[in-house]
């Protein structure tokens, strides 16, 4: 891990946000994207976890408390800690949480593949969560706003049509720093502020331990590839370390895939989103 | 949409010292009968429903409406403001030609009701070429048509793609509804247009004292300072212009969001000495009035001769040695 400070640009902190500006133009983004295509309500996967605490907070200030449902769905080897965040997260925002226990579902299925490794089992995880909030969706008429942060789309570290999966995303262009700079301005909890973060697959898994890499570092070496487009070589000349810059490198290129929508066989002289191309709000 | 009335005075912040001459300004204006003369006018920040042109064009009319009841001579539409702008392949979908009865909705109006309009559309032309083009209608008329030159294709815009580009910076006698006892010459930059300096010196060389800027510009860049990038680069760029040219600065943005791009509004009016004088705080839809004074043109020209002093002949003769050049390889 990279302790070289960067040698220049010190004093600039390229990931600062204007909470409030930013707060408000999400608000009114949630508001717009619900109501023009005819929905009133939202629903969230709520973890506990600072980006779906954020996005759940952002949607109760832009839509109201009614119009928020918060759903928690544990499996029985969740920290016990991120129910009572998630309870307090819901507390501070004046909405109630509906709690799924997704352990009878993804036990019943793994008693048939016992042998599936921790990865498989968190895919399903997250798999069954998004099937549970669809569902919900459809019957609390409300629409499913997605968590993923723009640090971990980038890094691929999501399961595809799990957590990935959502109809509006508020935070997918801010950065884990920047969603705790947001987070802290909205008030919310201590612990969620202050807790390591974690896919909470099971007790003591963390994000930083599973990617080899710190928010902080990674975070800024993503802004600098990313948004200013530099090269590898003019990061790494930056002070940062040279092995993590490649490895970053590399999750982001082979988690492309997940970024993008299936690939379809060009046959015809209008493939979808090839030559056919309209907007995702044609005719809002 | 709510109506906001420009409140007396300078907007503090903006208020800037002159800069060196840098464009090439100036020839016309014509002596003025009036230098006491004022006109109002209203900029009206608008979200349009993308291509519903029908759902459009009826919130243009009801707008045009309030406008003129608040005694505006002109109002103007943000860029694409009867179509949306994101269009991609909807564009020969909403595409309008200059006869059909959405612009004759628009002329009926501007006659009725004694208003001048600007209102962008998607243009087609008799090759069936599609242009994002801007109207300036006035008295039953299409007084003056700008097709918008530069066309971005970069970053989140696509523009030429889908449509072609414009040829020509033209002024125009702007009639503001005949509510102005003087003339006034006005130009139109459709947002890029406003990014070449080229296209700004080409209106203030033919006279204009009103350069009239509808746009679509989404807000992105940083998040820093209570403004994204390009809400501070319009800022640079709008006073700037309006300062140097010595002339007003109309800045029509829209509101709204198109597959989660915000834009940003921040419509406004800039005076001859680069002063904004009235300014929407904020993103929401709004029809902003203001009274443009003649008089503020006379004293930004007189404090400030840069149209007077500026070298054409130098920058003609550089012009002509640089074609040549390149002309020759």
């Amino acid at each position: 891990m990279s302790t070289t400070p960067r040698p220049i640009d010190s004093d600039a902190d390229t990931l600062a946000v204007d909470a409030p500006f930013v707060i408000e133009l999400l608000r009114g983004f949630i508001a717009d994207g619900v109501r023009k295509v005819g929905f009133e309500r939202v629903i969230v996967g709520l973890s506990g976890g600072v980006d779906s605490s954020l996005v759940t907070a952002l949607a109760v200030s832009s839509l109201g408390a009614d119009s928020v449902v918060a759903l928690f769905m544990p499996y029985r080897s969740s920290d016990p800690q991120s129910l009572i965040d998630a309870l307090a997260v819901c507390e501070s925002v004046g909405i109630k949480a509906e709690i799924v226990d997704i352990t009878p579902q993804v036990d019943t299925y793994f008693d048939r593949f016992p042998d599936a490794d921790r990865t498989r089992r968190g895919n399903k995880m997250a798999r069954e969560r998004m099937s549970i909030l669809y569902d919900h969706s459809m019957a609390e008429r409300a629409l499913v706003l997605g968590t993923s942060n723009k640090t971990e789309l980038l890094l691929g570290y999501g399961t595809l049509f799990g957590d990935m999966a959502s109809a509006l995303n508020p935070i997918g262009d801010l950065y884990k720093t920047q969603v705790y700079a947001l987070a802290r301005a909205l008030g919310l909890p201590q612990s969620v502020l202050t807790k390591a973060p974690s896919a909470d697959l099971w007790v003591g898994q963390s994000d930083e331990d599973e990617l080899g890499m710190r928010y902080a570092v990674v975070d800024q070496v993503l802004h600098l590839l990313i948004d200013e487009r530099r090269s590898k070589a003019e990061v790494m000349a930056l002070g940062f370390d040279a092995a993590e810059v490649d490895a970053i490198v590399a999750r982001v290129r082979g988690s492309q895939y997940k970024r993008r929508p299936p690939v379809i066989a060009k046959l015809s002289n209008r493939t979808i989103d090839r030559e056919f191309r309209y907007p995702r709000d044609w005719g809002r | 949409m709510v109506l906001e009335r420009s409140r007396p005075g300078v907007i503090p912040h903006a208020a800037g010292e002159p800069g060196e001459p840098v464009g090439e300004p100036s020839i016309v204006p014509e002596m003025i009968a009036n230098p006491a003369g004022s006109v109002t006018i209203a900029l009206a920040q608008f979200y349009p429903r993308l291509g519903d042109v029908a759902a459009n064009l009826a919130a243009h009319l009801t707008t045009i409406d309030g406008a003129a009841a608040a005694g505006a001579g002109l109002v103007v539409f943000p860029e694409l403001s009867l179509t949306g702008y994101f269009l991609k392949d909807q564009v020969p979908e909403v595409a309008l030609t200059i006869d059909s009865s959405e612009v004759g909705a628009l002329r009926d109006a501007s006659r009725e009701r004694g208003v001048d309009i600007v209102a962008g559309l998607i243009l087609e032309s008799g090759e069936h070429r599609f242009h994002n083009a801007a109207l300036y209608i006035s008295g039953g008329e299409v007084v003056h048509v700008h097709r918008k030159v530069y066309l971005p294709t970069y970053g989140l815009f696509d523009e030429q793609r889908y449509v072609a580009a414009g040829d020509r910076f033209r002024a125009f006698d702007a009639p503001l509804g005949g509510r102005a006892d003087h003339r006034w010459r006005a130009g139109i930059l459709i947002c890029e247009d406003l990014w070449h300096p080229s296209a700004a010196s080409l209106l203030a060389r033919q006279g204009v004292d009103l350069i009239i800027c509808p746009s679509a510009s989404p807000g992105r860049g940083q998040l820093q300072g209570e403004a994204l990038g390009t809400a501070s680069s319009y800022d640079v760029m709008t006073r700037t212009y309006a300062q140097l040219f010595t002339t007003y600065v109309l800045y029509c943005n829209r509101s709204g969001f198109e597959d989660g791009v915000g834009f940003w509004g921040g419509s406004r009016v800039v005076d001859p000495m680069g002063a904004v004088v009235a300014e929407v705080r904020g993103t929401h839809e709004s029809v902003l009035v203001h009274s443009l004074e003649r008089s503020a043109i006379r004293r930004a020209r007189v404090a400030y001769p840069l149209l007077r002093d500026e070298r054409n002949d130098v920058n003609d003769a550089e012009t002509d040695r640089l074609r040549r050049r390149h002309a020759r390889g």
